[in-house]
């Protein structure tokens, strides 16, 4: 008898190779490449190359978890909310003396708590969707933020704080090293541990699942706990970005994630998707943004190209492959 | 089906290059005609310096003018202007934007800031890379920046508004503030003079009440205006420094028919506040003209990137049409003063409610 | 037929014959909503007095008039499993399209100009039915994609400008402050919206339609149902709604700008699902997206008014939405626990 295997997967022929999302993303990416190098000289330098990606790698931390979290078809629009409550707390302690070490490790701490309290809720609560509990948690994380700091910016962290997001290891600079690790680690959690295989099945079929024995809560719970925890490293990267920290950090970083992870295939319908997909995306998109700010576009223009992007990028696939579609999950 | 797969790209491809090369009046330098020849010369000596200037954000009349302002005395110069604005007041989206100069090699930024200290990093490694950094209207901190174009004075600001709203109530009763995000800190500075005015004796007569956030967002300013008149009764005059709240504040005052009895001054673009200066709910206004304030900038920035100052306290240049001006102190760090600020009320309202 | 039987007994309408308290609450869940609505306003008349003034109430159904005509078109998004992220930029873009035909043409009658935010509207919302019915993109990234665009083409379209209260004429403002009867128009024509929304999701074969292809699509299509054309209208309306809606806010606030209502769309999904919307699609009711709408208006109203430090406003905002949910479903748990009790085995 054959083995059983958890998902259906296509005999692989050159052109159905060829054919998969990931591919796509990689030619629209080098379509990118070649148009921003045409329309600036700027854009193929290697400094510049590089430090484009310090512009555009802070908020990628989290587009690794949320990738788990579409997947299980759920969604966190506080992950902007987090990451100004950990900011803001770290920069509180520090102010009133804490060392910056140990406030550093408060943050990652306070991240990882919201994102516990937010699976925690979702968890304990299944008639509430993931939507309504998230933007409940967003204006109420950020509402503490705004309590502790009030109208106030703390700064003048110590310099070895700053290397974070402006230090470089060698040439490379260290917010890509660190996304690179941070990348790779998901990337087998996803893919090459039960844990991930586990992730898929919930998110494509979530009743079969628990009656199969996977522990569905503790998986939810997990997956947005690594959640907050990855945003709380975005705060740090963030906060040394900025050398100081106010409330109002983050804002609209959310809706950027999703967007990064959608683009990068990882259907909301849950079940779905490849890590790798939503790595390019966030390249893709941090490219597109920085090649056409090198030719100052106007941000209007800039908001016009990226959402035909988003659009056109989802239509083709749907386009060629009429029959497996979403399957009228959730949204 | 890979014939769609390469027809979309094509066509992505094609829309991205028509909107980059598209002809927009904004993209000074960046656009009309072949992109490689304008958009990517590096500037060389003697070449045509380029200087840019960043914006709050996008869609501002206040902005745009600014922005007006500055290419007007950039260009006044035989050089080229770069003008930029995000789509959000986000300080996220500016320290991109400076990255992006940085990368063009610009020769001059000048940043009409989200936050003040949340540059600084951004901003040291543009100066770090030879770039002169200057800001206008909303300062950066002073490590952030070579020197700063103010306006006004934010002392003359505070200080104005409040004899303008004793005037307005005859020196006794209850006033309140609408400001804009509890984070701006413009705004911020401003109250706090305010209220050090207030301190005054010949103002015992005046209470502060409260000082309330629109957050610069038209229905918030509203419900706040709204509260404000509930919670106090005996409200006599409001006072809103900026222009999304003052205009929030005219109208509720106008729906309500409260024109005799609450009194509204604050700073507002002329066009927002023409309808209720003509009608008298606010008696007179103030601001200033924020193409002179680019036009200003405009020129320090000139004058820096030519060698003609360095930034220093007591150093004087000429700036155009605007004559001469020296630069003074300003905390630990040092700024360029536009000038008073302006007085709008019913007699001038009618010709610069067009300009801006 | 087959999804009309399905929705009857999906919606409860199955005899009771014991009832514990907590089941009767939630045959009026919207019951327990209006129980937090009311000790809102005891507990913010408690610290200020001049709330429930008729003057203040008033204000606030004005304030809320647009929050609710948006909750209307959103609910049917939602009961379609559907969302849209859009209606932002599409209440800035209608409004702004709006607020410039009338400076450029006074003369223009208010009914002009509203017809024209809801024809601009319309056409938003027809583009993003086409993607999410027929290219068959999620609603989520269609309407995501699609806010972005509209939002760029408002600042394009408005040039960088502003439409200011002196540009518009008085009858273009008279549409937001004026009166009929002696009620502000806002709320009459929210009343009259909420009156059609009404009479379509209960008595007319589309509205119920529309509960089944959110309920179970596949079921829905298989009784015939057709679905593709359920969601375009769905988002069709929604966006002739948010044009409507465009035009009223700025007349509203007599002033047009391009940033206009950014973030908008959050509040409005907060109202729907406060209301009772359950996100998965297939139930919502208009009495629950009432009280949603008024819950938020008043949260919005009272907070400045109870004279809290302003930097506490989110905090508590947050936490009451979050206590009203997770009210909500304590509440449901009881029908759910009754129901399975009264079951036969």
């Amino acid at each position: 008898m054959e083995p059983r295997v958890l998902t259906s997967k296509k005999p692989l022929t050159l052109k159905g190779f060829f054919l998969q999302w990931e591919w796509m993303l990689v030619l629209l990416f080098i379509a990118v490449i070649v148009m921003n190098v045409n329309l600036s000289d700027y854009f193929w330098d290697y400094n510049n190359l590089r430090d484009a990606t310090m512009s555009f790698l802070d908020k990628a931390f989290i587009v690794l978890p949320m990738v788990f979290i579409i997947i299980l078809a759920d969604i966190d629009i506080s992950v902007g909310s987090i990451v100004a409550l950990s900011s803001v707390i770290m920069a509180d302690l520090y102010a009133h003396g804490v060392p910056m070490e140990l406030a550093l490790i408060v943050c990652l701490a306070v991240g990882t708590l919201c994102g516990y309290i937010n699976g925690l809720l979702i968890v304990k609560f299944k008639e509430l969707s993931s939507v309504i509990v998230t933007l409940s948690t967003m204006i109420i994380y950020r509402g503490i933020a705004y309590i502790l700091l009030k109208d106030q910016s703390v700064g003048k962290f110590p310099k070895w704080f700053n290397y974070l997001g402006w230090g470089y290891v060698g040439s490379i600079p260290f917010i890509l090293i660190a996304f690179a690790v941070f990348a790779v680690l998901f990337g087998i959690l996803l893919h090459k541990t039960t844990f991930g295989r586990k992730v898929y099945a919930i998110g494509s079929n979530p009743t079969a699942s628990r009656y199969s024995g996977v522990q569905v809560d503790r998986i939810k719970i997990i997956v947005f706990t690594l959640a907050g925890l990855m945003s709380a490293v975005t705060a740090l990267f963030l906060t040394s970005r900025m050398g100081s920290t106010r409330p109002n950090i983050a804002t609209g970083y959310e809706l950027d994630v999703i967007a990064m992870v959608v683009l990068g295939g990882i259907s909301t319908a849950g079940g779905k998707g490849r890590m790798i997909g939503a790595i390019l995306a966030v390249f893709l998109i941090g490219y597109l943004r920085y090649g056409l700010g090198l030719i100052n576009i106007s941000a209007q223009t800039l908001l016009i190209v990226i959402g035909l992007l988003l659009i056109f990028a989802v239509s083709v696939p749907k386009l060629k492959w009429k029959g497996t579609g979403a399957k009228g999950k959730a949204v | 089906m890979k014939k769609v797969l390469t027809l979309g790209l094509a066509a992505v491809m094609a829309a991205t290059l028509l909107a980059g090369c598209g002809g927009n009046d904004k993209e000074a330098g960046a656009s009309g005609g072949s992109p490689s020849a304008s958009a990517g010369q590096p500037s060389d000596a003697g070449g045509k310096k380029r200087l840019a200037i960043i914006f709050k954000n996008t869609g501002n009349p206040y902005g745009e003018k600014q922005m007006e302002g500055f290419k007007k005395a950039v260009e006044e110069n035989g050089d080229e202007a770069i003008l930029k604005a995000p789509d959000q007041p986000t300080a996220e989206a500016q320290i991109q934007m400076i990255e992006e100069l940085i990368s063009q090699k610009v020769d001059a930024i000048a940043i009409a800031a989200n936050d003040p200290d949340a540059l600084q990093p951004a901003l040291q490694k543009a100066m770090n890379a030879g770039i002169k950094v200057i800001s206008l209207d909303s300062a950066v901190n002073a490590q952030s920046r070579i020197t700063h174009v103010n306006q006004a004075d934010p002392e003359r600001i505070g200080r104005t508004l409040i004899q303008g709203v004793s005037e307005m109530i005859g020196g006794e009763g209850e006033i309140a503030i609408l400001s804009a995000t509890s984070q701006a800190t413009n705004q911020n500075t401003w109250i706090e003079w305010m209220k050090k005015e207030l301190e005054d004796p010949k103002y015992a007569n005046i209470k502060l009440v409260k000082v309330a956030y629109g957050d610069d967002l038209r229905d918030k300013s509203v419900s706040e205006t709204e509260a404000l008149l509930k919670s106090y009764p005996n409200l006599k005059a409001i006072i809103a420094p900026t222009t999304v709240g003052i205009a929030a504040a005219g109208k509720v005052l106008t729906d309500k028919g409260l024109k005799d009895k609450v009194k509204l001054t604050g700073l507002g673009l002329p066009s927002e506040m023409a309808e209720y200066i003509e009608s008298g709910v606010c008696p007179w206004m103030y601001l200033w003209n924020p193409i002179d304030v680019g036009y200003l900038a405009g020129y320090t920035a000139e004058a820096l990137v030519k060698g003609e100052i360095t930034g220093a306290v007591g150093e004087k240049f000429t700036a155009g049409t605007l004559g001469e001006k020296e630069i003074v102190a300003d905390g630990d760090g040092t700024q360029v003063m536009l000038g008073d600020p302006f007085k709008f009320d019913s007699g001038n309202i009618a010709e610069w409610k067009e300009v801006y | 037929m087959f999804a009309d039987a399905a929705l009857a007994v999906g919606t409860g309408q199955g005899a009771a014959t014991k009832t514990t308290i907590s089941a009767k609450f939630a045959k009026f869940r919207e019951l327990g909503l209006l129980a937090v609505i009311v000790l809102i306003c005891i507990g913010v008349q408690i610290r200020n007095p001049s709330f429930l003034t008729w003057e203040n109430i008033n204000d606030i159904a004005a304030n809320t008039a647009i929050l609710s005509i948006l909750s209307v078109g959103m609910m049917l998004v939602i009961i379609t499993r559907g969302i849209d992220l859009s209606i932002g930029a599409t209440l800035a873009l209608s409004g702004m399209i709006a607020a410039m035909t009338v400076k450029a043409h006074p003369g223009l009658h208010p009914l002009a100009a509203l017809l024209l935010g809801f024809a601009v509207g319309l056409a938003c919302g027809m583009v993003i039915g086409f993607l999410v019915a027929k290219v068959g993109i999620l609603p989520i990234i269609a309407t995501l994609g699609m806010m972005n665009v509209f939002r760029g083409l408002t600042y394009e379209a408005s040039g960088g400008k502003w439409v200011s209260a002196h540009q518009m004429p008085d009858s273009f403002k008279q549409i937001a402050t004026g009166s009929m009867l002696g009620i502000n128009n806002l709320i009459v024509i929210a009343v009259v919206i909420y009156a059609v929304a009404y009479y379509f999701v209960s008595h007319t074969r589309t509205g119920r339609q529309v509960y089944a292809v959110g309920s179970n699509p596949e079921s829905a299509e298989i009784s015939g149902i057709k679905t593709k054309r359920i969601l375009w209208l769905v988002y069709t309306i929604m966006g002739g709604l948010t044009g409507l809606a465009g035009v009223l806010w700025v007349s509203k606030f007599a002033s047009a700008q391009g940033d206009t209502a950014s973030g908008y769309e959050l509040s409005v999904i907060a109202a729907c699902v406060l209301g009772g919307v359950s996100i998965a699609g297939g139930s919502g009711k208009i009495s629950g997206i009432i009280l949603g709408a008024v819950l938020l208006g008043i949260l919005n109203n009272a907070l400045p008014m109870i004279n809290v430090s302003p930097f506490w406003q989110n905090w508590i905002q947050g936490m009451i939405i979050l206590a009203a949910v997770v009210f909500n479903a304590l509440v449901k748990r009881g029908i759910d626990r009754n129901n399975l009790m009264r079951r036969k085995i």
